[in-house]
């Protein structure tokens, strides 16, 4: 086992990822907000021919010839998958398939067209050469900078700002497109200003990272913050937020295990995804099963009480009727271990006993039962009156919505209702009759 | 033309023979079953699953040691299909949606197999070469025994296709009908998903990750203009992954790049590639109902024979004919009229 020792090299090799995390996360955002995400992929495997070719062109990795090759190559593979979708009605995923498939195809033979003194590795544009940014260093006032984390901290900066100034259309645009042609925005200019800069981010996000880190921080990111909150502005600052714990933590564990840097950031990224799809406070999975199961046991124990409420108006009438039992309840609900385990918790709550005779509902249970009984009826009488449906398709609506209707409704419903419901049977008031 | 050339294309070169049956019947094999990808709007599912198998050919390498082939082939399966599970869990259960889902799983896999590959390279025995042949592929160095590989996987594929046919017919144009009418359609969905992963990792030595998956759609998307019956949509999808798996291995086996060049001839996988582009190309622009080229001219026809109509009515009513062009409710028409002609609507996914 060997100690993590941090140097200096690495500290600005985890700075540069880190701004490049940034800096796709909060496009990233975006991408996922207008289902593009597809586009982060294609892009950064379609501007390979467009590297390429600038090599070519020029003979040397200059920085600028390079970006602007690359990002006319990604605007035209957003373009051209559009163009191929709506003339050729290809479905959407297949045109995008088609065009980036066959740019990075143009790309491998230009590189194997390329004199043997250039030397652009295909494995390096896949996985990218994350490790060797350091070395590579310009002076900027006098103090020496990673080439790529100058770059990367330029797009950054670019990215921040078209997304702070823009706003409030990249919102409009992303949320309702209608609505923002409709108010006069140009939908189509944003888009592809918007599309021009994710492919500018790609191409510089690429030489340092490789392509395929560059879909993981173009999407993971944006996705999990997805999951984690509601608000377009909170979740680009948590999607930052996660781009560089994600940039750190992976690079340190790719140290501690020797093993590449990219990769390992690709996978913390992916874990942090996993994690937030179960973990996540409203979206998670873990969350949305609990809140389900509080639904499912409420409605067990409104259904008992509803259950014996009715039991108590049939005694009325009939004082012979043999009580329910706890074996008969768990049999009318189909489900008799959370009928067992919902009598158990109204027993405790006050709402019912139960003795050898049966259950029975307690003054207080037969309260609450009201309301819920109260419901039920209130919703029958209004399917039948004001939808004209028949009496026998009155229950089981009503059956569900019981569950939910507030008091508000009750009084909104009362107003429309009698005292009977459509099978004539009484519906109980708020309070005990008298 | 040189001797040596012409026994290339006549394929009188026993290696060139082994190497153009393999790829034409990964070429048949992709397009069959792309044909189905596309149109279940699958097409990218491919492309995941071929990143995903990664990190199942770096496990398998852990567990069987040697380069056993077979081996290395089911840790890509078992990984693709664990992606591509992935993927549907994340479209079902939460709020991402499936691009975002195939983003997400392709990209981390794929770190996860950059990462044991590392991993496996730093060994003492380990030989990265072999796995870095799964990413860009080499058809060249394919042997009679990988042939017979992906002759076994084509057969099975087409056999499935086959008895199946009815059954993927409905799932892929109304898979709620195919429901209501009792058929299995999760079963079948999975079936299909699972003989694309087959398809995939059988391709992946030969053309590797990123070009297998254009290598399901291209042709399927190519064969998609020429006609609206599946059934010849099928067999032209497998016949233009055929034409362009021979000539691609064919023009790779004989163009020869610069001298000064990295490598002595070009990478088959993207000339197999860039042939089934071309031929996506020129049926886009020169199919007869749903090429562009057809399409316009139509269009054109059309609206000359409005303008005709339209001065002889004028002339009949005796007043003098306005401008040329058709008022506006018949210049709706106009635009209208391409999408008459081909009955299938896009449906919102």
């Amino acid at each position: 086992m060997h100690v993590l020792a941090i140097s200096a090299n690495d500290a600005w090799t985890i700075a540069t990822a880190a701004t490049c995390a940034v800096a796709c996360g909060i496009l990233g955002c975006f991408l996922v907000l207008r289902r593009l995400s597809l586009l982060g992929d294609a892009i950064s495997h379609a501007i390979l021919p467009g590297l390429a070719m600038a090599f070519i062109l020029t003979a040397s990795r200059d920085v600028v010839p390079m970006l602007l090759g690359a990002t006319v190559v990604g605007v035209l593979t957003a373009g051209l998958s559009a163009a191929i979708h709506r003339w050729g009605r290809i479905p959407e995923d297949a045109a995008m398939g088609v065009v980036f498939t066959s740019l990075f195809a143009v790309g491998v033979i230009m590189m194997a067209w390329m004199p043997r003194s250039l030397d652009l590795d295909p494995g390096c544009v896949l996985y990218g050469v994350l490790e060797s940014t350091s070395l590579d260093t310009v002076h900027i006032a006098g103090i020496e900078l990673p080439r790529a984390f100058t770059s990367l901290l330029v797009t950054l900066l670019l990215a921040a700002g078209f997304v702070t100034l823009c706003y409030k259309e990249l919102k409009l645009t992303s949320f309702d497109p209608a609505l923002a042609s409709a108010l006069g925005y140009s939908v189509a200019l944003i888009h592809y200003t918007f599309i021009s800069l994710v492919a500018a981010t790609a191409v510089v996000s690429f030489e340092a990272v490789g392509s395929i880190l560059v879909i993981v921080m173009l999407i993971a990111p944006g996705a999990t913050a997805h999951l984690l909150t509601d608000r377009l502005g909170r979740m680009i600052l948590l999607a930052a937020g996660l781009a560089t714990l994600s940039s750190v933590s992976g690079y340190l564990l790719a140290i501690y295990l020797d093993t590449s840097a990219s990769g390992m950031i690709s996978v913390v990224s992916g874990a942090q995804f996993a994690l937030a799809v179960f973990a996540a406070p409203r979206h998670g999975i873990i969350s949305k099963a609990i809140t389900r199961a509080a639904l499912s046991s409420r409605i067990a124990r409104e259904d008992i009480l509803g259950m014996l409420y009715r039991w108590n108006e049939r005694k009325e009438v009939d004082p012979a009727a043999a009580p329910l039992a706890g074996g008969d309840i768990a049999l009318a609900l189909r489900r008799p271990i959370a009928a067992r385990m919902a009598m158990r918790r109204l027993a405790r709550e006050g709402l019912l006993v139960s003795d050898a005779a049966g259950v029975h509902l307690t003054r207080s249970g037969i309260e609450r039962a009201r309301g819920i009984v109260r419901s039920h009826r209130l919703w029958e009488t209004f399917l039948a009156n004001h939808l004209g449906l028949p009496l026998d398709h009155l229950h089981e609506p009503s059956h569900r919505v019981e569950h939910f209707i507030t008091r508000e409704m009750q009084s909104e419903l009362t107003t429309l209702a009698p005292d009977t419901d459509p099978h004539g049977k009484n519906i109980p008031p708020h309070h005990p009759a008298g | 033309m040189s001797e040596g050339l012409w026994d290339i294309l006549l394929l009188k070169d026993a290696s060139t023979r082994t190497v153009v049956s393999g790829t034409a019947l990964l070429g048949l094999a992709a397009g069959i079953i792309g044909a189905f990808a596309v149109l279940r709007r699958r097409s990218l599912v491919g492309d995941a699953i071929a990143h995903a198998s990664l990190p199942g050919i770096c496990v398998a390498y852990f567990v069987v040691g040697d380069r056993n082939f077979a081996a290395l082939l089911l840790g890509a399966l078992v990984f693709g299909l664990l992606g591509s599970a992935c993927i549907a869990a994340i479209r079902d259960y939460t709020r991402i949606k499936e691009d975002a889902a195939i983003g997400i799983v392709l990209g981390s896999f794929f770190g996860l197999g950059i990462v044991l590959s590392t991993i496996i390279q730093r060994q003492p025995s380990g030989n990265r070469a072999g796995l870095d042949g799964f990413l860009f592929g080499k058809a060249a160095s394919m042997i009679t025994s990988d042939v017979l590989t992906i002759a076994s996987v084509a057969g099975f594929i087409l056999a499935i296709i086959l008895v199946f046919f009815k059954e993927f017919r409905l799932l892929c144009f109304d898979r709620q009908f195919a429901a209501v009418q009792g058929r299995p359609v999760a079963v079948m969905d999975l079936l299909l998903l699972a003989l694309i992963a087959l398809c995939t990792v059988a391709g992946l030595p030969a053309v590797g990750v990123v070009l297998m998956a254009a290598l399901l759609i291209i042709p399927a998307a190519a064969a998609r203009f020429w006609t609206e019956n599946l059934t010849l949509m099928v067999a032209l999808s497998g016949g233009v992954g055929v034409v362009s798996a021979v000539a691609g291995t064919l023009a790779s086996a004989t163009i020869a790049g610069p001298a000064n060049s990295l490598s002595r001839g070009l990478p088959t996988g993207p000339c197999i590639i860039i042939t089934a582009s071309i031929i996506f190309l020129v049926s886009m622009l020169l199919a007869p109902q749903r090429g562009m080229i057809p399409d316009l001219f139509r269009r054109f026809s059309l609206k000359r024979e409005l303008a005709l109509q339209s001065t002889l009515r004028h002339a009949l009513q005796g007043a003098p004919a306005p401008d040329h062009r058709p008022s506006l409710p018949i210049d709706h028409g106009i635009h209208e009229a391409p999408d008459q002609s081909a009955p299938r609507r896009e449906t919102d996914a």
